[in-house]
């Protein structure tokens, strides 16, 4: 594919405010897991939780979007410079000719679970001030950032549960490719809420710990909450930081258990490494799905031998973040680009003993050296995968 | 964009498949607004079969319907789906759940819930590893479906199949978001022409809002309007009447789609 340019980044997430926020907190292995206390949530678990979302509102003038995912989506395009951005790129191309394409998994629901503890004692009705389609619709997410941002152009939102915030890459790629538009607004927002909580915990995929990627004795996802933005242009030769490639691909498997010899897995990343004209070796860090289930890292783990065997130095930073789910995709495509600029490599913060049945370049311990080119994964229930490829130009 | 339409599906309320409803659609007989037929699709393993909610049935259902006209095998296309809601039954069930102890969401009801569901049980049953994306965009889904769709077929010329479903909701959210009927339409987009292809179709993007394309008949315009999926209606009927047509499709106030449809 032809590279595009990232030109602004905006993160937001447990671990602070800001891209500088999380990348102090992987420096200084400071993850942003806590024991759960979210709502009346009664489990036992570790999450990555902005305590600051219960408090905001959104822009008064878009109240009727005032949720938890919409205050996180706010609260992120708010960092580091990132409107400042838009405004720029608007005078360069106009409003319409911006895309907003953007991943949640469970956009507003949470709305909508607390509204069905006060339903009508008569009717069974939804309160008054309930309103569906700017909160619960998988689409509000996008609705409310086109018109936080002031866009107008070609806008939709994927929903590919794990997958979403990297999915949407693809998307912006092809609308620019096909003139649809002259750049976007790409990205992803998942916000706590409990039907995920109660949902992954009933399929045995909770952690009581924080969760351990590809630890010997792993045992299930913390689940966090967070935000990632960036504006993808068309590249030109001053550009420093590329979307090089994307590779999607369906298990074909099961709903919520991958392939177990990765074969979906394998097929994103391959893909991904062909659409950015690169070969395995080429490739200098990896930043894992790594969910710290036994079946996910079970999987990408045999994938990831396949593909690049066990030179590549890889790791999953959901340790630091939880798993963001819907926002996975974005997030750990912003900690790739961090450890490009930065030239760092993330370790594994709670992962104590390697799984030695994976035979991969799992690093615990933070490293360092000059990374041009990283792959990130993203995988889903529906056996949704994507790869992104990112760097410097080829 | 230019792109070829090479199969057909369709479910809906008195739309029992494309053969069937394409006199209906050209306005060539009259439309009588029986309830969807629903069924489990014979392409499910026994045990997903028995999983599958409404919209995991009508997506199967028109999917294969395309396939089986384009003869073409389900594992050598792209998939598209695109839906204003997801299983919206099962929204309700997992709510209800969890606004009271205990809080027992099954873990089907839980894997169900995702976006992407019925693009996941798609996939297991089609046996495709092909790229596969699930999209929202309220009431502009359809159009979102398409442009992306049209952008997979000229950008990565890929062969798509385009799926599009919506069904209602149960109270208390029927009355938030009123969607009238079970509803789902396939399309199966080539980039080139082939000895199946139906029509070019020529999709463009288009900033700026148009007067939509609308459907004769009353009955037809009320599914158009009352279910998201159903916005498609319009491009059905100019693909059933044979003759090249251009119509809009909104994409929401700002902008909308122009489609010039070109029988082969």
């Amino acid at each position: 594919m032809q590279p595009l340019a990232i030109t602004h980044l905006a993160l937001a997430n447990s671990l602070g405010l800001g891209a500088t926020a999380t990348i102090d907190a992987l420096q200084s292995r400071r993850s942003g897991l806590i024991p759960c206390a979210f709502e009346d949530v009664d489990l036992e678990t570790y999450i990555g939780k902005m305590g600051v979302l219960d408090s905001c509102r959104v822009r008064s003038d878009l109240s009727a979007y005032d949720c938890r995912n919409n205050r996180l989506a706010q609260l992120c395009l708010e960092q580091d410079g990132f409107i400042d951005g838009v405004e720029k790129i608007k005078v360069k191309y106009g409003k319409a000719r911006i895309g907003v394409f953007l991943g949640t998994s469970t956009s507003g629901i949470l709305q909508t679970e607390l509204a069905y503890r006060h339903l009508d004692s008569q009717t069974g009705a939804l309160p008054e001030d309930f309103h569906y389609a700017e909160t619960q619709n998988s689409y509000s997410l996008a609705g409310f950032v086109t018109h936080f941002l002031g866009l107008t152009g070609p806008s939709f939102v994927v929903s590919s549960a794990c997958s979403s915030s990297a999915k949407v890459f693809a998307n912006a790629a092809r609308m620019m490719a096909a003139g649809v538009c002259d750049a976007a607004v790409v990205g992803g927002v998942d916000s706590l809420c409990l039907s995920t909580l109660y949902g992954f915990n009933s399929l045995g995929l909770v952690s009581r710990f924080p969760c351990r990627p590809y630890d010997a004795d792993r045992d299930g996802i913390s689940v966090g909450e967070g935000a990632g933005f960036v504006l993808l242009e068309r590249a030109t030769a001053a550009n420093e930081m590329l979307l090089l490639g994307v590779g999607e691909s369906s298990d074909a498997y099961h709903m919520s258990t991958p392939h177990p010899e990765g074969l979906g897995a394998k097929l994103a990343m391959q893909r991904a490494l062909d659409a950015a004209g690169l070969k395995a070796s080429d490739v200098d860090y990896i930043n894992l799905h790594g969910t710290a289930t036994k079946s996910n890292d079970a999987s990408e783990g045999k994938a990831v031998a396949d593909v690049f065997g066990d030179r590549v130095p890889c790791s999953s930073t959901k340790g630091w973040t939880g798993h963001l789910l819907g926002a996975a995709g974005i997030t750990e495509a912003a900690i790739s680009m961090l450890a490009i600029e930065h030239g760092f490599v993330p370790g594994s913060v709670n992962t104590q003993r390697l799984d030695p049945a994976l035979s991969i370049n799992y690093r615990i311990e933070n490293g360092s050296g000059k990374i041009d080119h990283v792959l990130s994964n993203s995988f889903g229930f529906g056996g949704s995968n994507c790869s992104l490829v990112l760097g410097r130009p080829v | 964009m230019r792109l070829y339409v090479e199969g057909i599906g369709l479910l809906g309320p008195g739309l029992e498949g494309w053969p069937a409803s394409r006199a209906v659609l050209a306005a060539e007989a009259a439309y009588i607004a029986t309830p969807t037929n629903l069924r489990a699709s014979d392409m499910l393993p026994a045990a997903e079969r028995r999983r599958a909610g409404v919209p995991i049935k009508l997506a199967l259902a028109v999917g294969q319907e395309a396939f089986q006209l384009a003869g073409r095998d389900t594992r050598t296309a792209a998939t598209v789906f695109t839906s204003s809601g997801g299983d919206n039954d099962n929204v309700h069930a997992i709510n209800s759940i969890l606004a009271t102890a205990p809080r027992e969401v099954s873990p089907t009801r839980f894997h169900n819930s995702v976006h992407n569901a019925a693009a996941g049980y798609w996939c297991i049953a089609a046996d495709s590893h092909e790229p596969s994306t699930s999209l929202c965009a309220y009431d502009a889904s359809f159009a979102a479906g398409l442009l992306e769709s049209a952008t997979q077929v000229t950008v990565d010329e890929a062969t798509v199949a385009l799926i599009a479903y919506d069904h209602s909701y149960p109270e208390p959210l029927h009355t938030v978001r009123p969607i009238t009927a079970s509803f789902g339409a396939a399309l199966i987009l080539t980039p080139r022409q082939g000895e199946r292809s139906l029509a070019a179709i020529e999709v463009d993007f288009v900033s700026g809002k148009a007067q939509e394309t609308t459907m004769q008949d009353a009955g037809l315009e009320a599914l158009r309007r009352g279910v998201p999926a159903a916005r498609c209606l319009p491009l059905l009927s100019a693909l059933a009447r044979g003759k090249p047509v251009q119509i809009s499709i909104a994409c929401f106030d700002d902008n909308h789609l122009k489609v010039r449809v070109l029988p082969c």
